[in-house]
């Protein structure tokens, strides 16, 4: 398969990279941090299409390709805009005013490897919670879940719930659209990531080039030069595996779709940990403040490491097509 | 702990220490931390590299003013070393002390200092000589923390809290004898003080690593992931057994080159592959600590009866440690050329 952007994926990609560095600086993700929330802000994004884009146009949406949704992630996981943009994405078409955003929905995928107890991000925010299990998709009122809410979360703009017991819910979809989802959540989740590893990376670069040590700028030092060297390696990889598993889900017949997501999950996950270590390390001292926003990206990160899917739990997935 | 003389177990007897040689002093740390005994929290700088240095530099009237109380616990300690423009490059600090009369008359900025908020003094770090060559004018000198002029301003760390802060200094005098060792002659009194805090001074720590490791196994055997529990997983328990491996090694090598360094009574550079390894070791348990925690560790408080709030602070507290007392690539830097000898770079 050629692996090339079109010109309209280029103008796609470069259109919502300005509008979400104009409208959702990294200021404001830190405004948000301190209690100050952006109630205009979801309006906005589901604006520009980001839970319908791939709707038909008949159905009003823009009819765009799974390739052009994973650029778009990567473009919100980029400027870490607040979620719960993936859930209401899937939501589409099955629960009525996700694609436009009004009805803001939340989930958990219950067809990977889960923990209990059930950590609910943006429980707060949604009308409906989403649920994949393996013998299909439910659909639970947020108000009828018993959860605590979790008062410090990891993440300042991810907040989280808990809950010991789920109830079972309306089922909205068979298992097979399940399973349709969970990759594609899986999908998203990755080209996110990779937006987070390459925006890591960058502020890393950019104060290489600016800190002065020994009357040198610090990324003239081999060591931290083959530090970024390696991330960005590792960035260019999750960038390749994302964009193919996208295409492969576009045309089905090049390759299996979800062997590609997990390996698209896998690479993107340890990408972005790998990138925001990195980070934090060449911003040294200054790099564990506040202050400096490298610590959103890693929090981030690890939200969307522990959703659809593991690290681990899609090496398990990838080492079983080898049968045995 | 004071009175019974095992506060500063390698102190001399005459400030109320034991005069232990520094591998008794690792024993010591192992019954320490086998009893769960408390950490030395806000202590640390006094008792585990202030202190020290004072008795191996500072002047009988400084020993007897200071050593008891740090031991004791009621004379809190920071170290004033790091500035905005100077933090690996330590030796390239602007703070200025000019002398006037029988006191220096210190102005500049500090930052990332541990436990300013709370300390009584400061292991200071001032340029007594401009003119000199970077390494020649430094001076180290103890700044009361109450002085007028000095301006301590919290800065949050990654977990949204004040651990350290900037310190602003605006004409603070400080009497001259708080000078320890020479004037001008800092940079070697400060490399003392390094060599304490690379050495010996995580001893207590390393240690703890076992329990929280131990801790980790417990966790991956209580939490189930659809019915199994974590432990079930061959991947993790193997990981842990090449964590427990790469711990009990490290405390070895810590006692091998601490073993070699006694006859000085300063830990020697071999401190630095020490420092070196534990810290880095401590983020790869801190990554299968996360693991464990599974989806929990979206929270920073304790849920279900996981120990999150421990799990996810040493987690993250562990970014910190490779940049810290000396970044690791200024560690295999200091390994590489004074230790294998290699040629520096340009
Ligand atoms: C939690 C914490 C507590 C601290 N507590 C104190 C304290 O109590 N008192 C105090 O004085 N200071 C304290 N510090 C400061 C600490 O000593 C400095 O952060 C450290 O010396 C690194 O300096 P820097 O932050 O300026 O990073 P920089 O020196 O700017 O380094 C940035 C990056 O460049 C790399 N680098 C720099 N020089 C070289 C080189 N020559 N070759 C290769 N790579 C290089 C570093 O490894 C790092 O990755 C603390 C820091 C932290 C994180």
């Amino acid at each position: 398969m050629a692996f090339k952007l079109s010109e309209e994926q280029q103008e796609l990609q470069r259109g919502f990279r300005d509008f979400v560095a104009g409208r959702f600086p990294l200021e404001r993700a830190a405004e948000i941090a301190d209690g100050k929330p952006d109630h205009a802000l979801w309006g906005e994004v589901a604006q520009m299409g980001v839970f319908s884009l791939r709707l038909p146009e008949s159905a009003g949406g823009l009819g765009l390709s799974y390739v052009d949704a994973a650029l778009v992630f990567e473009e919100l996981g980029r400027a870490l805009v607040p979620g719960p943009t993936v859930w209401t994405h899937l939501a589409t078409g099955l629960i009525d005013g996700a694609a436009t955003g009004e009805t803001v929905v939340t989930g958990l995928d219950l067809t990977t490897n889960l923990h209990t107890p059930y950590v609910l991000e943006n429980l707060d925010a949604a009308r409906a919670v989403l649920l994949l299990k393996d013998d299909g998709v439910f659909r639970l009122d947020p108000g009828s879940i018993e959860a605590m809410p979790v008062e410090i979360p990891l993440d300042p703009l991810t907040p989280v719930h808990h809950a010991a017991t789920l109830p079972t819910g309306e089922k909205i979809g068979d298992a097979q659209t399940a399973s349709s989802l969970s990759l594609l959540g899986s999908l998203l989740s990755s080209a996110m990531l990779l937006g987070i590893a390459q925006a890591a990376s960058e502020m890393a670069i950019a104060y290489a080039k600016e800190r002065v040590q020994f009357d040198r700028p610090i990324g003239s030092f081999q060591a931290i030069k083959h530090m970024l060297a390696d991330t960005f390696v590792r960035q260019e990889l999750a960038r390749a595996a994302v964009y193919s598993a996208a295409g492969t889900l576009d045309h089905p017949e090049v390759g299996d779709a979800a062997t590609a997501v997990a390996e698209a999950k896998l690479v993107a996950g340890e990408s972005a940990m790998r990138c925001c270590r990195t980070s934090v390390q060449v911003h040294g001292g200054m790099g564990y403040t506040w202050e400096v926003p490298v610590h959103y990206f890693l929090k981030r990160t690890w939200v969307l490491e522990t959703t659809f899917g593991t690290v681990d739990e899609h090496a398990d997935r990838i080492a079983a097509t080898f049968g045995g | 702990m004071y009175d019974a003389g095992w506060a500063g177990i390698s102190w001399p007897k005459a400030f109320g220490g034991r005069e232990a040689s520094l591998v008794e002093q690792l024993i010591y740390y192992e019954e320490y931390a086998r009893a769960k005994a408390p950490y030395v929290g806000v202590n640390f700088v006094g008792l585990l590299h202030g202190g020290p240095t004072l008795i191996v530099e500072g002047t009988d009237a400084q020993k007897e003013k200071h050593i008891p109380h740090i031991l004791r616990g009621d004379q809190v300690w920071c170290q004033g070393f790091s500035e905005p423009s100077a933090g690996s490059d330590l030796a390239s600090l602007r703070t200025r002390a000019e002398r006037d009369g029988d006191h220096y008359v210190v102005n500049g900025q500090k930052i990332w200092t541990s436990f300013a908020q709370v300390a009584d003094y400061c292991e200071l770090l001032v340029r007594t000589d401009p003119d000199a060559p970077k390494h020649r004018g430094i001076s180290w000198l103890i700044m009361p923390m109450d002085l007028p002029g000095i301006d301590v301003r919290p800065l949050p760390t990654l977990h949204g809290e004040g651990e350290f802060s900037e310190v602003f200094l605006d004409n603070v005098r400080i009497p001259v004898e708080n000078l320890v060792g020479a004037e001008n002659d800092g940079w070697r009194v400060t490399n003392v003080t390094l060599r304490f805090e690379r050495g010996t001074a995580f001893a207590g720590e390393m240690y703890d690593l076992k329990r929280w490791l131990s801790e980790i196994a417990a966790e991956a055997q209580k939490v189930t992931s659809y019915g199994a529990r974590a432990w079930d997983d061959a991947g993790l328990r193997r990981e842990i057994g090449h964590l427990q491996a790469d711990i009990d090694a490290l405390w070895n090598l810590l006692k091998l080159s601490i073993g070699q360094a006694d006859e000085s009574g300063v830990p020697g550079v071999g401190a630095s592959a020490v420092k070196l390894f534990f810290t880095e070791l401590k983020q790869r348990i801190g990554d299968v600590a996360m693991r464990v925690l599974g989806r929990a560790v979206l929270g920073r408080s304790d849920m279900a009866g996981m120990p999150v709030q421990y799990f996810s602070y040493e987690a993250l507290q562990s970014l910190s440690m490779t940049i810290a007392a000396g970044s690791s690539q200024i560690q295999r830097k200091i390994i590489g050329e004074r230790i294998l000898g290699l040629p520096k770079d340009k």
